[in-house]
């Protein structure tokens, strides 16, 4: 298992690598999810002020 | 036949239809990017054996180089999505062209921080002012540039026709990249894999490549629907249908 962490004595390059690739698109995920979840939460506080109904419940 | 694919285009013009119909796409590209790029890392990380000049570095490559043509393929695809909004206007064009600018991006960094990581161990530098390396950095900045334009509008259609001609005139890098290795013989190496003709690298070491090409691909087209239909809700927030969809207590986001 060691072996296979140290690659060859590449393994800071190898691993830093795949931890960036999937760092990056993580980040590429949940920017969009959190921007939609933000987007939805300002959508239904509006819908209740128009209603006049504000209560936590409607979240 | 015909009429049929001309009406299902047409549908997807329409925000609503765009917003239901990805949604229900999503799933099933993101369960097709788990196997793919959870084969393919198997095959690069644990089955291919190490290169006999490069050791266990190059297994670095097998996210690079998907890295790096996603990076360019994104960029021509938001070309053709560019062309498409300043001909004939179509908002979800305009949208989809608008938001791949940052996917685009991420893959860049992806290719330009993995290739450095790479180029330590096999050529004793992280960076050099290398043809292929630099004229990749220039697309990194266009992407930028092209966010922060669009970004500067207003008015977000305008600012979508007019980051659209940015994107036109920033096409011009692209074969700058593709060909950097050939006409500039610096640092970084030739393709070693080619459509026509033979490829000369190693057929086991193929494989987890194509592998992780087309889970990039299908990520590309996830991350593109998930970014879309976002802007589009977002742009059409005082519209009946994001009321009824996005708000709705029926239907989840």
């Amino acid at each position: 298992m060691s072996e296979f962490l140290e690659m060859g004595s590449h393994g800071f390059y190898v691993w830093t690598s795949y931890a960036i690739f999937f760092a990056v698109l993580a980040w590429q995920v949940c920017q969009p999810v959190a921007r939609h979840r933000r987007l939805r939460a300002q959508l239904i506080e509006e819908q209740a002020l128009r209603k006049g109904n504000y209560e936590d419940e409607a979240r | 036949m015909w009429q049929k694919i001309k009406v299902a285009f047409h549908k997807l013009g329409s925000p609503a239809y765009f917003y239901g119909f990805s949604g229900r796409l999503l799933p099933w590209l993101w369960i097709a990017f788990g196997g793919l790029a959870a084969w393919g890392l198997y095959q690069a990380l644990f089955v291919v054996p190490p290169d006999y000049q490069q050791g266990d570095s190059y297994r670095i490559l097998f996210i690079h180089v998907p890295s790096a043509w996603q990076a360019m393929m994104t960029y021509v695809t938001m070309s053709v999505l560019a062309v498409i909004t300043l001909v004939w206007r179509i908002r979800i064009a305009e949208i989809m062209a608008m938001v791949s600018a940052p996917i685009g991006a991420a893959f860049t960094l992806i290719c330009l921080t993995t290739g450095a990581l790479w180029g330590k161990p096999t050529w004793g530098t992280y960076w050099a002012w290398d043809a292929r390396l630099t004229s990749m950095l220039v697309l990194l900045f266009i992407y930028l540039g092209i966010m922060g334009l669009y970004a500067a509008f207003e008015d977000r259609r305008k600012g979508a026709r007019v980051a659209s001609v940015l994107i036109l005139v920033g096409l011009v890098n692209i074969p700058i990249i593709h060909f950097s290795v050939e006409w500039w013989t610096t640092l970084h190496q030739g393709a070693t894999i080619r459509l026509f003709g033979e490829s000369t690298m190693d057929p086991s070491m193929i494989e987890p490549l194509i592998y992780m090409t087309i889970a990039t691909k299908v990520l590309y087209a996830a991350l593109l629907l998930m970014r879309s239909r976002t802007e589009l809700a977002d742009q059409d927030r005082r519209r009946a249908w994001v009321r009824q969809r996005v708000a709705g207590s029926t239907a989840r986001g």
